[in-house]
């Protein structure tokens, strides 16, 4: 148990509303279609660690993502932030400035049109951390260096960086609020693998300078492997399995993580033949009965058809499956 | 080029190098530049001033412009039925057209402006209630638009003050026919900037939304604005000259360029042709300048064309 | 004689602040039924050498010189009609994006069945049959029936095994395929990746396989060749590539992919980035980023060189 956590999601679920528009539902009669994306979704972040939530397009990793730092409310659960609720955490503004988030797309995150300066120095503004110009400059000059970019470099547009840059300018801007906890949604997915190893190593730095705390989120299990100290797996909105990294990658229990370090092409197994799991992704609108893995899933029974799984743990891993806890996953 | 000035930055940027290359966009500008100058330096440059009702004399009334016999120098276009000279009212009225043009194009433009951002940021009932206002108003031609919301304001205005206001009314009930264009456009652009990672960067950090318009979207979404409103400024001038020109337009006591070829319009077909061609040659070429130089900014503007 | 041999192929873009060369002199070759990996990362020019070799570079880029040899003949001076000709029956294409490739008006039957009429004698209900054994080939179910679907009613995994069948459905000698499985979700990627091997192995086609992840290079690719800022670092067979990589960028690269068997404290980095078009340093374009650089890397510009199993463009394998 942990003592103080950072933040604590208490069975997240999250609607949205994806009906037809209100004209067109009156003339065909159809009803409000909603899409969930978050199933019922618990996890706790110890300060100072790394939390990473993996998956596919449509499992919900990216909705967690800004339920996290409270730009949705969600439909049902709570988020807590250091054993406060985070919509009344948010609303003070000394609170506020701990958490923020960096984007996966260094192109859309930056305003075009703003000096790389004023990108940085708009949280310091923002929370009135400095006032003064000088000051102001004097912060913004220090994050710059912190990673890895010059006190030259604020006069400049963002279009005039590469993407690996433009991410640190993120970055940047992300601790200019003097957060405690970080957001990271899919920061290297754009970058290039030589780019992204030097912007994992410089996240991986800050986190011990500064103590930092990370929700990581990604499709990468490579990278999460490299980030994480706890992982959740997560697909069409649930947690299947979560527990610490280590124990999840030695020993994957539930069969769509095994699908999924099975399905990574893996450099130090050149030329494998392998046989892969066939099947598609559902669609999160209409996802299927009973557990949403069993039509790709190979141990599904009668059982998974009908019944959603409820987590069981195994050596301090939770995993939601039916054959782990029927013992028929050998 | 990190150290380069300003200046030089601009001069060697894209766009600069695309209108110095471009003879239509260089002739253009030449053209409506010498127009504006004109018009905005009338009082001091024009030869004669045609409002003064003394300096008028029927014995120069009718003469016609240089080149055909029984000119003068002294009136390059020729005169009048009242011996106004015709060049010289030619830059007085186009200091009213332009000047109600572009009046009336700035109201569109922050009308219209303010009306995208609420809409595109905001969304739901309030956005799609006033893109359907823009989408009915749209379905009439603009200069109808104009035509009725001159007439029912003049109608209201008690009659002492509206000669006073005419010019005024002209302006908002122009600006008025002009503004969806202009709310379409930005709405279109809000849709897309708002779902941008920068904008819930800022929104992660609790900047309120009315500031994110402004900062953020605003300037991101200007671009196509400016094509707009140089398109915009030409339909207004024309706007202008056919309400004038029909009679609902300014008062003859500020005539415009579209209030000169109306006049002049008697004396068509009895042979002073030049009372009303020159006021329509003028007209022509403001226009045909203003929508040229749009043109090149929409080509120059457009990231697929470099 | 090698399928297609490309020599000094130099590829050029003029634009108003001077010429940038794009690729400078590459050279290399795809044995008929190989698989050659070309990877490499943003700028280094690999989706540009794709498009050269089936002539749909975009303008203003040309190709400035060197030679493209399909079975001994010239394919890069050849005209308009002529190279359209070529391009489908005997070098196919897959792109990135399936959405975009696929005509979202026509049925995929129908773009199926004319790709084949255009390039070979069928009649319509010889097309149509083949048609349907192609989707079936590539595992689209219900094929018969699926036919007369629309782009749109598939997923994006079954777009890409639709595209598939496309490149492959005139038979053609060489399939040029960039960033084929980029778009998709990692587990529907394994499907793809298979099934593209699967393929090609089938019917002898080869195939250019063009992507930045290395990993699908090693599953897949018989050789491979690394990219640099428009040159080729290094060329040869996949694994000595990677357990043995000869040149310092090909090394750098392997070290900075994380790996899925165990966690290290720092991930080797490679420091500062690729040279822009208008930047290029003299020498070996790699020096200053090079760990062993010494004298000659800034002077000269290395060729291929034989360094073991493999080639490398590299000074430090200069005396063999």
């Amino acid at each position: 148990m942990v003592e103080r956590p950072t933040l604590e999601a208490i069975a997240v679920s999250h609607f949205f509303d994806v009906s037809r528009p209100f004209l067109q539902r009156v003339f065909t009669g159809e009803p409000r279609r909603r899409l969930r994306a978050v199933d019922d979704v618990s996890f706790v972040i110890a300060p100072g660690t790394t939390f990473a939530l993996v998956g596919e397009s449509g499992c919900g990793k990216s909705t967690i993502a800004r339920l996290a730092v409270g730009l949705y409310e969600p439909s049902n659960g709570d988020i807590v932030f250091e054993n406060q609720a985070l919509s009344s955490a948010r609303a003070q503004p000394a609170m506020r400035r701990r958490m923020n988030m960096i984007f996966q797309d260094p192109y859309a995150s930056l305003n075009p049109r703003w000096r790389v300066s004023d990108i940085v120095a708009e949280p310091i503004r923002a929370f009135r951390l400095a006032t003064r110009p000088n000051e102001v400059q004097g912060r913004v000059g220090s994050l710059l260096a912190s990673v890895g970019l010059t006190v030259r470099d604020g006069i400049k547009y963002p279009h005039e960086f590469s993407g690996g840059q433009r991410q640190r300018i993120s970055i940047a801007r992300a601790l200019a609020s003097e957060p405690d906890f970080l957001v990271c949604d899919e920061p290297t997915s754009a970058l290039d693998v030589s780019v992204q190893a030097q912007i994992l190593n410089l996240m991986r730095d800050l986190q011990q300078r500064l103590g930092l705390t990370y929700l990581f989120i990604s499709h990468n299990l490579a990278v999460v492997r490299h980030m994480a100290d706890r992982l959740g797996v997560m697909y069409l909105g649930r947690i299947v399995e979560q527990g610490p990294a280590e124990a999840i990658f030695r020993r994957p229990r539930h069969p769509y993580t095994r699908l999924l370090l099975d399905a990574i092409p893996d450099l130090e197994q050149v030329g494998r033949a392998r046989t892969p799991v066939g099947g598609e992704l559902p669609s999160p609108i209409a996802p299927p009965p009973g557990c949403p893995f069993h039509p790709r899933c190979p141990l599904a029974n009668e059982r998974c058809r009908m019944e959603k799984p409820a987590h069981v743990t195994a050596d301090s891993v939770q995993v939601a499956c039916h054959a782990v806890e029927e013992a028929r996953d050998g | 080029m990190p150290g380069a000035s300003s200046v030089s930055r601009a001069w060697n940027s894209d766009m600069a190098y695309s209108f110095r290359t471009s003879p239509v966009a260089l002739a253009s500008a030449a053209i409506a530049l010498i127009l504006i100058v004109a018009a905005v330096f009338a009082p001091l440059i024009a030869p004669h001033d045609p409002m003064d009702v003394a300096s008028l004399s029927l014995m120069d009334s009718f003469k016609p412009p240089v080149g055909l016999p029984d000119a003068d120098w002294s009136n390059l276009l020729g005169t009048d039925n009242q011996g106004r000279d015709v060049l010289s009212a030619i830059m007085y009225g186009m200091r009213i057209s332009l000047l109600v043009g572009f009046l009336s194009t700035l109201f569109a433009i922050v009308v219209g402006v303010g009306v995208g951002l609420l809409a595109g940021y905001a969304g739901g009932l309030v956005g799609a209630t006033l893109m359907r206002v823009a989408d009915v108003q749209l379905t009439f031609p603009s200069i109808l638009t104009a035509l009725l919301v001159d007439g029912v304001i003049t109608a209201a205005l008690p009659g002492t003050m509206r000669q006073a206001l005419q010019i005024y009314v002209i302006i908002f009930a122009i600006g008025i026919s002009l503004w969806p264009n202009f709310a379409r456009t930005v709405r279109g652009s809000t849709l897309v900037e708002r779902n941008k990672d920068y904008v819930m960067a800022a929104r992660v950090i609790g900047v309120p939304s009315w500031r994110i318009m402004l900062n953020h979207v605003l300037p991101n979404v200007i671009g196509p604005v400016m094509v707009i409103a140089t398109l915009g400024l030409g339909q207004a001038i024309i706007a202008e000259a056919t309400l004038s020109f029909l009679g609902v337009g300014l008062p003859s006591t500020q005539p415009s360029l579209g209030t000169l070829i109306r006049f002049g319009d008697d004396f068509l077909f009895s042979g002073q042709w030049w009372v009303t061609v020159f006021p329509g040659i003028a007209l022509i070429l403001m226009v045909l300048a203003i929508n040229l130089l749009g043109d090149w900014l929409r080509d120059a503007l457009n990231p697929r064309l470099r | 004689m090698p399928l297609l041999e490309v020599r000094d192929l130099t590829v050029e873009f003029p634009t108003r602040h001077g010429v940038l060369r794009a690729l400078d002199r590459i050279s290399f070759s795809i044995d008929a039924g190989e698989i050659l990996g070309v990877v490499g990362e943003s700028g280094a020019g690999k989706s540009l050498t794709g498009a050269a070799i089936v002539g749909l570079l975009e303008r203003p880029g040309h190709i400035a010189g060197g030679e493209i040899r399909l079975d001994g003949q010239r394919i890069d001076n050849l005209a308009a009609e002529p190279l359209r000709r070529i391009r489908g029956r005997r070098i196919g294409m897959i792109f990135q994006d399936p959405l975009t490739t696929l005509n979202p008006l026509y049925t995929i039957g129908r773009q199926l069945t004319e790709t084949m009429q255009t390039h070979m004698r069928l009649s319509d209900t010889e097309a149509r049959r083949k048609a349907v054994g192609w989707l079936d080939r590539v595992g689209i179910p219900a094929a018969a029936q699926r036919i007369d679907a629309y782009p749109h009613e598939f997923s994006g995994g079954q777009r890409q095994r639709v595209v598939i069948a496309l490149a492959l459905c005139a038979e053609p000698a060489l399939i040029v395929a960039d960033e084929p499985t980029t778009a998709l979700d990692v587990s529907i990627q394994a499907q793809i990746i298979t099934l593209l091997k699967d393929l090609t192995r089938d019917h002898g086609t080869a195939v250019m396989l063009i992507t930045h992840d290395m990993g699908v290079i090693a599953e897949t690719a018989d050789r491979v060749a690394v990219m640099y800022a428009g040159r080729i670092a290094e060329i040869g067979p996949v694994a000595a590539v990677i357990r043995h990589p000869a040149h310092p960028y090909s090394d750098g690269l392997m070290a900075s992919i994380p790996s899925l068997e165990h966690r290290v404290n720092r991930l080797r980095q490679i420091d500062g980035a690729m040279p822009r078009l208008d930047a290029i340093p003299s020498g070996c374009r790699f020096h200053p980023r090079c760990p062993h650089v010494f004298g000659r890397c800034r002077e000269q510009q290395p060729e291929l060189l034989d360094a073991g199993s493999t080639r490398a463009a590299c000074w430090l394998h200069a005396d063999g």
